[in-house]
């Protein structure tokens, strides 16, 4: 579906993103792991045409710097890390600007089948009842889902989250990656993320590729990637100890 | 929270009931607005006759005698058609502004982009700058292009020095740039002053004396340029929610931007070169608007035409009466007024938070 071919990403004389390649496929949900600065919010950015690269992205065999900015928004939903907004839109209004990209025609706005792609994520991320809340007046997970429920408005095929955790608690952590993993299920889609939580990544992906400063440190199948061999050597620290000591003190 | 089903309506659709009613309403409020504007004046011209002479020169018909026919179809009536597209087309360039660069503080005269007009068409009138064939379109290409100009050098400034390009930084430079072409068309205007305007018409704007030739061009700019700026209001709503999400639901960031100053250049360009700069109307009343619409553009960017419109005319009308005999600046009255409205709803605003 996704396949990255030497992406190399540079911020004047500091290379955040040192060719890096992989590949997605259909029904695998991709984990970016890696220390904070690994470059993983960069590849996402990269991938969404917000920083420029050298390298080629091809999205089922096309390089997506081909596509126009709304044909890529039908096929790629990306949630950023960095949301705020800040004038008092209502959540159904940001919400619905996920439509966005299937009314972009010039002449004509129709969107069939548009409101209940809205309605839909509306009632998936739990905003049904906050629908015409300022969004200024929201919580930082109210925030989270919204952007979210924009997203799957969008109804791309790949998604792309940058830390969908963030912001959000556990019963929620658990609401949404359960919504998202069901969302994989029909054929034709799959999902790349960023996930600091090490145990949710192992949980949820089928896949990961571990980053560190910029170039690929491991690759493959989630089992094989996050080892605590692998950890140890990019986080520098014996991450699985700590996790473990961690989850001790429950007992 | 379920809205309440009142009288067979839910409230959503009241809602957007309520946006069109509202449209009603400004209309009723500019009409108005623009009628006492050609009854009140040095000269005071009853109602009745304002509306007589209208009608029958309208279908063509003799106006009674005692009617003062000239007073109110070829000095008032033009000026008040001028006030009300100078004052829409400020207002909806500041709305979009603001949207755009999500901004609440941009606008024309805070981004530099009116002084940056105001010094093309003076250096167009000094160096003699014609277009011929036209009265108007050397001074007028002039004050658009170096409204672009100055647009495109503030935001590459403020990109250079923070690349977030932050509210603070943009209105900085803005700021500053004001009041270095401010000063440069004081030079001008002082070195060559028996043929250009003075310096006050430049920085404080002015409607008295124009005509129909103008209303002609202001309405086709008007008609153009804000067609296209109300075509983008979903682009606009995007935007203002921020210019990564924008990117990420599919719109072509680059290109809309760019439309969008460019359009927003020559508008101001059009109004500047026609009244001057005129200050504040573009930065206050997409606040007043929103206060009504909330901040979706589609209907934000029509209220703020209204209600700048409106705004402009009572300041002209104000100050055409206030001192009488002695005429204002109308960027006098827009300013005091102006200041002080927008401190009390940053202020309001603020709070609220």
């Amino acid at each position: 579906m996704l396949k990255a071919n030497h992406i190399t990403v540079r911020y004047g004389d500091h290379t955040v993103v040192n060719d890096l390649s992989f590949e997605l496929k259909e029904g695998q949900w991709l984990m970016l792991a890696g220390p904070n600065g690994a470059g993983k919010s960069t590849l996402i950015e990269a991938i969404s045409q917000g920083v420029s690269y050298s390298g080629t992205f091809e999205l089922n065999g096309k390089d997506i710097r081909s596509l126009k900015a709304f044909q890529l928004a039908k096929q790629i939903g990306v949630l950023s890390q960095k949301n705020s907004v800040g004038y008092a839109y209502t959540v159904e209004e940001v919400v619905g600007l996920g439509r966005y990209a299937y009314t972009s025609n010039f002449l004509s706005t129709r969107d069939d089948g548009g409101k209940d792609q809205v309605e839909k994520a509306l009632e998936v991320t739990g905003l049904k009842d906050l629908r015409h809340t300022s969004v200024l007046t929201l919580s930082g997970g109210e925030l989270q889902r919204t952007f979210l429920a924009q997203v799957f408005a969008q109804n791309p095929r790949l998604l792309i989250l940058d830390e969908p955790a963030n912001h959000l608690d556990l019963v929620y952590q658990k609401h949404i990656f359960s919504l998202i993993r069901e969302w994989l299920k029909e054929p034709g889609r799959a999902v790349l993320s960023v996930v600091h939580d090490l145990s949710l990544a192992k949980r949820y992906g089928t896949h990961a590729v571990l980053l560190n400063q910029g170039s690929c440190a491991a690759k493959g199948e989630i089992d094989q990637v996050l080892t605590q061999k692998n950890l140890c050597r990019v986080y520098d620290m014996d991450v699985y100890a700590w996790m473990h000591e961690m989850l001790e003190q429950w007992k | 929270m379920q809205l309440p089903d009142l009288w067979g309506f839910d409230m959503k659709r009241i809602a957007d009931h309520f946006s069109w009613r509202t449209y009603v309403l400004f209309t009723l409020a500019l009409i108005a607005a623009m009628l006492l504007c050609i009854c009140v004046g040095s000269v005071s011209i009853p109602l009745r006759d304002t509306l007589t002479a209208m009608w029958n020169t309208l279908w063509n018909m003799e106006v009674p005698a005692g009617i003062s026919k000239n007073i109110i179809l070829n000095v008032r009536l033009p000026r008040v058609i001028n006030v009300a597209l100078v004052g829409a087309a400020l207002s909806l360039c500041g709305a979009a502004m603001q949207g755009l660069l999500r901004n609440p503080l941009a606008d024309g005269s805070t981004l530099g982009v009116s002084s940056g007009a105001s010094l093309g068409a003076v250096i167009a009138l000094a160096f003699g700058v014609i277009i011929p064939g036209s009265t108007y379109g050397g001074t007028m290409l002039m004050a658009m292009f170096f409204a672009f100009l100055s647009l495109a050098l503030i935001l590459s400034l403020a990109y250079v020095l923070d690349r977030s390009l932050s509210t603070n930084s943009i209105i900085l430079i803005g700021v500053i740039f004001s009041m270095f072409a401010s000063s440069v068309i004081n030079l001008i205007v002082t070195f060559a002053e028996d043929h250009i305007k003075s310096i006050t018409f430049w920085t404080m704007g002015s409607l008295s004396g124009t005509n129909f030739s103008h209303s002609r061009i202001l309405a086709l700019a008007m008609l153009l340029c804000g067609g296209v700026i109300l075509r983008y209001a979903r682009e606009l709503n995007a935007f203002s929610i921020g210019e990564d999400n924008a990117r990420h639901i599919g719109v072509n960031v680059k290109r809309v931007k760019m439309m969008i100053l460019i359009t927003v250049s020559v508008l101001i360009g059009v109004c500047v070169s026609i009244s001057g700069t005129i200050s504040f109307v573009g930065l206050v009343m997409p606040h007043m608007a929103r206060m009504i619409t909330g901040p979706n553009h589609k209907r934000l960017l029509p209220a703020s035409m209204f209600s700048g419109a409106i705004f402009l005319l009572l300041a002209d009308l104000a100050a055409r009466t206030l001192l009488r005999p002695i005429e204002l600046s109308i960027g006098v009255v827009t300013s005091l007024v102006g200041a002080v409205a927008f401190i009390t709803i940053f202020y309001r605003t603020r709070k609220a938070r």
